[in-house]
């Protein structure tokens, strides 16, 4: 019997060249995840984590590997207020050290392409980048771990705090064909470091590229971190995200995750809470429209005694837009004294819009403090009239409760400057806003 | 002003008005008493627009514009207010934003220039101070965790700022103690003026010892069946709305 023929995209993605490193064990890692990606295919339906995403249409494309040409972007489009530190751009997955500064960077922080860092001292890299992916589901991070040649290397010293957010810039623009391309990040902060990140994906004209990012957040004990994306993707993108955490001992990590742009977005946050008293704040929203398809998929683990974490997550969706949230959070046995919450809340604008949301709460621990909630609803009608009852339009007053019922995701992020950035953009790719 | 002749509407299938006839003019306070389920609620929603209420005869003129075919928000902006008898809790709506939307929304139908945020804060500073609401409640969430006399007193707040032509209060003592009830009234009697008029709608004769009303009506049975000055609030204080029953007449229109 012979295997069924892969699908286009399979073999799209097989036509390309795998990076040679020259690194034995990440070569060989590299070839180990490709066959797992080839043989077991994109997943379907049948796999849980794929329920209510289906890769049917994707499965009949085809992406031509990379982007040969350097193109034009303008590097003020990147900019975002009060961000002015150190910053990667990657522009359709290749390092751009002309749009780049990295050239000045403050002290206890390490940060280079990851093509470059393998050149120097692949070692370091090993326990990240040897990885074998086995679940079933797994497609997308086994494809990034044969594929991604570039991405960033950041690492903050014990004890260092630099000022600055640092900023990583992914780039998507307009090539000859649809084009795909593969981004890793790996991050460690040392014990007691404390950084902000700015994960930001934006688009440089309409462009239907496919991309995965793979990032790892290592966080040493007393680790601080403060990480915002910014998912601006362009229209017609699809984008596939892992983020993977580890906090050690009274480490703390606050996301804030804004995912706005792209046609499929996929985005899997897995976080494992190790040592004692670790705590992870995860903020998000996704502001859908259009046939938009936006799915987050959060694990939270709490693997440790006296460990925290706090989700609150907001789902818009318009028209014939989808949005899917899964939010599984498990106390393992001995995170005694643990406490987890979940608020997952979804605003439908559109009878056609659909959101799925499952939270799911697993408890194996004793003395822990669990809450989670999620709602599926509409714009509240009393509201609407009582502002309509003061002279707004109903168009404006729809808009503003939009607007309101996401206003918890940013309600917290401590800095004003970018702050107020991101709830103008967020207003205006709500219905009823600017863009 | 407001010429109300033979409203009858209905709400979820059920006749809660039928054939209300009232006729308020510039400058006057008048009050619409009535037992539970006399359809006083449904008045002031029918007039400033909410769904639902289904109006299937008679008309409402204001200004001499027909009033039921215009949005909330283009009643709003003609000059009609209706204070709730449970205002809404909006969370993430700041009550300053959502007051300065409301203003130049209104203004900007009406073809005036719209306020900017400096003089905006000048007219809300002046009214603040007439209204005697710390300027700490325009810093939160519309209604949101206000008392029940935060939120009234807020209601009247926005009166003040928007300065309809019309206001329409309804049951705006209901939840409220005698204190809070006093600062309520004294808010309303400083927007009394000859061009504004008030519909205030009360199941109590209370409030109106505040606010002393040119005319009073009864409602019963989704019409008007008895109206008066002011002394027939006081007899409905002595004898209850069964003597109306008894002794009122349907009466026409309220002056």
């Amino acid at each position: 019997m012979s295997q069924p023929s892969p699908s286009p995209f399979v073999a799209s993605q097989l036509a390309a060249a795998l990076p040679q490193s020259g690194v034995a064990w990440l070569d060989a890692a590299r070839r180990e995840n490709l066959d797992a990606f080839v043989a077991a295919g994109l997943p379907d339906a049948r796999t849980e984590a794929w329920k209510y995403t289906a890769l049917r249409a994707l499965a009949q494309r085809s992406y031509a590997a990379g982007d040969a040409q350097a193109r034009a972007v303008d590097p003020a489009a990147l900019a975002l207020p009060g961000v002015a530190g150190p910053r990667l751009v990657f522009v359709n997955g290749v390092y751009r050290a002309d749009l780049s500064r990295a050239d000045a960077l403050p002290a206890g922080v390490s940060l280079q392409p990851l093509a470059r860092a393998l050149r120097t001292e692949a070692e370091p890299l090993r326990f990240a980048l040897a990885r074998r992916y086995r679940e079933d589901g797994d497609a997308f991070a086994r494809l990034n771990a044969a594929l991604a040649a570039d991405g960033a290397v950041l690492r903050v010293a014990p004890g260092a705090a630099p000022a600055q957010p640092v900023h990583l810039v992914f780039v998507g623009a307009p090539a000859e064909g649809d084009v795909a391309w593969h981004v890793r990040n790996v991050v460690e902060l040392g014990e007691g470091a404390a950084l902000t990140l700015v994960e930001h994906h934006l688009a440089s004209g309409a462009q239907a590229h496919f991309a995965t990012l793979a990032a790892d957040f290592v966080l040493r004990d007393g680790a601080r971190l403060r990480q915002l994306t910014v998912q601006d993707a362009a229209e017609g993108a699809t984008l596939v995200r892992h983020t993977g955490l580890q906090l050690g001992a009274r480490a703390a990590a606050r996301l804030h995750v804004l995912e706005l742009g792209g046609s499929l977005v996929r985005h899997d946050l897995r976080a494992l809470l190790a040592g004692d008293g670790a705590r992870l704040d995860t903020r998000g929203v996704f502001a859908l429209r259009g046939r938009q398809h936006a799915d987050t998929q959060m694990a939270i683990r709490h693997q440790a005694r006296g460990t925290a974490s706090d989700s609150v997550w907001r789902g818009v969706a318009d028209q014939r837009a989808r949005g899917v949230f899964r939010g599984a959070i498990v106390v393992a046995p001995g995170a005694d004294g643990s406490d987890a919450a979940l608020s997952n809340k979804n605003l439908l604008l559109s009878a056609q819009a659909e959101i799925d949301t499952k939270p799911e709460l697993e408890i194996y621990a004793d003395e822990v403090k669990a809450a989670h909630g999620a709602t599926v609803g509409q714009l509240d009608e009393r509201a609407l009239f009582y502002l309509r009852s003061r002279g707004i339009p109903q168009a404006q007053a729809r808009a503003m409760l939009t607007v309101a019922f996401c206003e918890a995701v940013l309600a917290d992020l401590d800095l004003p400057a970018l702050r107020e950035h991101l709830a103008a953009l967020l207003a205006a790719r709500l219905p009823g806003g600017a863009a | 002003m407001l010429k109300i002749e033979n409203l009858h509407a209905r709400v979820e299938g059920k006749d809660i008005l039928k054939g209300l006839t009232l006729a308020v003019n510039a400058g006057e306070v008048h009050a619409i008493m009535g037992p539970n389920g006399a359809g006083k609620s449904t008045l002031g929603n029918v007039l400033a627009g909410r769904e639902g209420y289904e109006v299937t005869a008679g008309s409402v003129t204001f200004d001499g514009v027909d009033l039921l075919a215009l949005e909330p928000e283009e009643r709003a902006a003609a000059g009609v207010f209706l204070a709730f008898q449970y205002p809404v809790e909006i969370p993430g709506v700041n009550n300053t934003y959502f007051l300065r939307a409301a203003l130049n929304a209104q203004r900007k139908a009406r073809g005036e220039p719209e306020l900017d945020s400096m003089q905006f804060l000048k007219l809300v500073r002046e009214k603040l101070k007439v209204m005697r609401i710390s300027d700490e409640l325009l810093h939160r969430a519309v209604n949101e965790g206000f008392s029940g006399g935060e939120k009234k007193r807020n209601e009247i707040f926005q009166m003040a700022v928007l300065e309809p032509k019309l206001a329409i209060l309804d049951e705006t003592d209901s939840g409220l103690d005698i204190d809070a009830l006093k600062q309520v009234a004294e808010g309303v009697n400083a927007l009394r003026s000859p061009e504004r008029s008030f519909l205030v709608v009360t199941h109590y004769q209370r409030l109106l010892d505040y606010i002393v009303p040119d005319f009073v009506h009864v409602l019963a049975d989704g019409r008007i069946v008895e109206s008066g000055d002011k002394s027939l609030a006081l007899k409905l204080e002595a004898h209850g709305y069964a003597w109306v029953a008894e002794h009122g007449e349907p009466a026409g229109a309220g002056a």
